[in-house]
């Protein structure tokens, strides 16, 4: 197989299966810090409890995310180091800055979380909550911000066929970075509220730490419903941009042939790039103009605006695109449903609805996943957007077998790290906090 | 000196001082880890190790994560060279560390497995402890490169003579960082053993010391006519006599500084001798990777000084906090969580 096929699935899988992690901590912390908050204010020890039981959760989803996260620090360097030389000057710079600004913060604090609780006061605790929090965030920015570079890059010139930078402000903050760092972090939300809901509710059906779950499942799914109504929004704002800046993947993702004026919204199809025909299409007319430029008669250029071997492909964009689509409008069903139960007060005795919370665990990483390559494959066949092609960026000097080779390796590495850490995390469940229960209702 | 030159100086030694950083830091948790299984067999004494670890080593490796970065910010063509030619080798490396992070917390909820995951933390402590000095032995020495800087050898190429030696020397250094960090955080039968591997790598430390002297001299040209070198030298050999001592005397905080004080010399050495390439070409010293011909622009040199100037006091202030917290001799049955 091809070399560049090999080192883009290596990049792929390595970075989809790290990409698990990160989300999944942002909701927690925040989840985390609002408890530690609560229990520094009011000295309830239940707080405690349930923040002790997060953080080691946490603990396990961190350290996944760190062991894959180490891989593509080096990633570039391997697998990409034509990528290296021509955009290092732009690129490198974020990645040692999440080090040094939020990596180390994540890492020094989180020990104190988990092995620091009698050995620091109170409010130093809480602190620790807060900057966890804070880092975990703050390195999300730093990573969108590298990735959103190669979406719609700023602030360099071309200089001997290298990008060099001119302005770092404009580079850091380019046109995608706001609204993709925005749009990921609410997907984080979702995930991690998603996760703790979904705890919640199995323990509301086994009747095991009654008290404590109701108070998990209240607080997690507010931030359920929220953030679910507000990734609209944002998704929204995102796709404007997505229009606006790379048009050619927005025709991708509606598999939008010709260009058109009152360009309709596809609610299914399955799309053949190669004959650029859409089968079984389904659509809303013109509802793509109204949502881009909120006229239904306006014009949205199709993939014939742009040269043959500047369209990105237009399959998996698409589908996966749709796919995160209708998962997010899934959240928000789902979420409101459990806002009305509440509102009504039968929450507590809905065991059908438990049952979709656990069922619903797993669904927001597939939505991150597939918003993800969507974003990435509808970038195609460029690396870094108009400036370097995917197939000019690899690793000139190392085979194809030894790609394929290490390709299997991190199969089977990340296959038992999956299976462990979901056993481990699994149990961890099961056993449920560690204090026991004080006459919970 | 002009500016993009100054800065192109200040940001070899800043990664020179991110290595510092890591061995340091990670080193012992990377020596500890290397020695498990010769350190102790007793359950609960294991429990006081990982004990003695498990609060801070991800924020040490993450000194890897940041030289790494700022490699690949500051020098993007070495970092391209050294990690797409080194390939097989560094993989070889990250599985370990993989592994190595995993095992950590695996371990610790999977009790049935636990003895598999203690194997994997060992092993993967112990292969980037020597992988990492290989890499660093075959830049200096150099390495066949191709006219667009890529790495004209293969896997072998990396396995001389000169390499291997620096790649056990450091495993050396590394353990003997463990163990001395070991000594001055354990008590009782953990720590006389602790001590007494410690007295023993202080010997290897010794041979392996005389051994890459001996092979730098050959195989590096012009390394003996480097003062700085001298210097650094000298100031291992005066840790080094005053380490004997300290280990004798059981006074452990300083056996630990003089270990940690040896890994600057180190690199002091490593910096002296190499300065001012990055990977040295062996076919053609033309070839060669040099601050200069492989640095990102001075911009990019001097934005990455801010974050670095900023960022790293702050760094330094709360990771000594961090120690601070869990300062004093690690004991068993004190509770994790």
């Amino acid at each position: 197989m091809d070399a560049v096929l090999l080192a883009r699935i290596q990049f792929g899988f390595t970075a989809g299966f790290h990409f698990l992690f990160p989300p999944t901590t942002f909701g927690l912390t925040f989840i985390i810090l609002f408890f530690e908050s609560l229990y520094l204010k009011t000295k309830d020890e239940i707080y405690k409890n349930i923040s002790n039981f997060l953080i080691k959760i946490l603990g396990v989803v961190f350290i996944m995310g760190v062991a894959t996260g180490i891989v593509l620090e080096f990633a570039f360097g391997n697998n990409w180091s034509n990528y290296s030389r021509m955009v290092g000057d732009i690129f490198g710079a974020p990645l040692a800055a999440e080090g040094v600004f939020s990596f180390f913060l994540e890492s020094v604090f989180l020990g104190v979380l988990i092995f620091g609780r009698n050995r620091v006061s109170q409010k130093a605790y809480w602190f620790s909550s807060f900057l966890v929090f804070f880092a975990s965030h703050l390195s999300g920015l730093w990573i969108i911000i590298a990735n959103s570079w190669m979406q719609t890059p700023a602030g360099y010139r071309i200089e001997g066929g290298r990008a060099v930078l001119t302005n770092f402000l404009q580079a850091a903050f380019n046109p995608s970075t706001l609204n993709r760092y925005l749009h990921v972090l609410l997907a984080g939300w979702i995930t991690g509220s998603a996760l703790v809901a979904g705890i919640a509710a199995w323990y509301l059906i086994k009747n095991r730490h009654k008290g404590r779950a109701k108070l998990l499942l209240k607080v997690s799914l507010i931030i359920f419903f929220t953030t679910s109504i507000l990734q609209i929004f944002s998704g929204h704002a995102h796709s404007i941009q997505v229009a606006e800046t790379q048009p050619e993947k927005m025709a991708a993702f509606e598999a939008l042939w010709e260009t058109e004026e009152g360009a309709p919204f596809a609610l299914f199809g399955i799309p053949d790039g190669s004959k650029q025909i859409t089968y079984f299409s389904v659509k809303i007319p013109k509802f793509l103009s109204f949502l881009i430029h909120f006229d239904p008669n306006a014009r949205v250029p199709g993939l014939n605006e742009f040269p043959k071997d500047e369209q990105p492909p237009v399959f998996l964009p698409f589908t996966s695109y749709h796919i995160m689509i209708l998962l997010g409008s899934l959240f928000i069903l789902l979420s409101l449903v459990g806002i009305f139960l509440f509102v009504r007060k039968k929450i507590w005795d809905s065991k059908w609805y438990h049952k979709l919370l656990i069922f619903a665990i797993p669904l927001p990483h597939f939505a991150n996943e597939f918003g993800w390559i969507a974003a990435e494959v509808g970038r195609q066949p460029w690396a870094v957007y108009k400036v370097l092609r995917t197939a000019d960026a690899a690793s000139p000097v190392v085979p194809a077998g030894n790609i394929l080779f290490t390709l299997i390796m991190f199969f089977f590495i990340y296959a038992l790290i999956a299976v462990v850490g979901v056993t481990i995390l699994l149990k961890m469940v099961k056993k449920g906090p560690q204090e026991p229960e004080k006459a919970e209702n | 000196m002009e500016t993009w030159d100054l800065l192109r100086n200040i940001w070899f030694i800043l990664i020179g001082v991110l290595f510092v950083g890591y061995s340091i830091l990670d080193g012992f948790d990377l020596g500890i880890g290397s020695l498990f299984p010769f350190l102790t067999r007793r359950k609960g004494d294991k429990e006081t190790l990982y004990k003695v670890i498990a609060p801070v080593w991800d924020g040490n490796e993450v000194w890897l994560l940041t030289g790494g970065g700022a490699l690949f910010a500051a020098f993007p063509h070495a970092y391209a060279t050294v990690f797409s030619g080194f390939y097989l080798a560094l993989m070889l490396a990250l599985f370990a560390l993989i592994f190595r992070a995993v095992s950590l917390e695996f371990r610790a909820h999977d009790l049935k497995r636990q003895r598999l995951w203690d194997g994997a933390f060992f092993v993967g402590s112990l292969l980037p402890s020597l992988l990492f000095g290989v890499a660093l032995g075959n830049v200096i020495q150099g390495i066949p490169l191709y006219t667009n800087m890529d790495y004209a050898g293969n896997f072998f190429t990396l396995l001389r003579p000169f390499p291997l030696v620096i790649g056990f020397f450091g495993l050396t250094a590394i353990l003997l960082q463990g163990s001395s960090y070991a000594t001055m955080k354990t008590e009782g039968k953990i720590q006389e053993k602790s001590i007494k591997i410690a007295q023993k790598l202080w010997v290897a430390y010794g041979v392996f010391m005389v051994l890459s002297f001996v092979f730098s001299i050959i195989y590096i040209p012009g390394a003996s006519k480097k003062v700085l070198a001298w210097v650094f030298t000298g100031i291992i050999v005066v840790c080094l006599i005053l380490m004997k001592f300290a280990l004798k005397k059981k006074k452990d905080g300083l056996a630990f500084l003089l270990s940690s004080l040896s890994f600057c010399g180190l690199w002091g050495i490593a910096g002296a001798i190499h300065f001012p390439n990055l990977v040295k070409a062996s076919n053609d010293s033309a070839l060669s990777l040099t601050i200069y011909n492989s640095s990102s622009s001075e911009l990019t040199l001097r934005v990455i000084l801010i974050i670095a100037l900023v960022g790293m006091p702050i760094v330094i202030a709360y990771t000594t906090y961090l120690y601070k917290v869990f300062k004093g001799k690690t004991r068993e049955e004190e509770k994790a969580y």
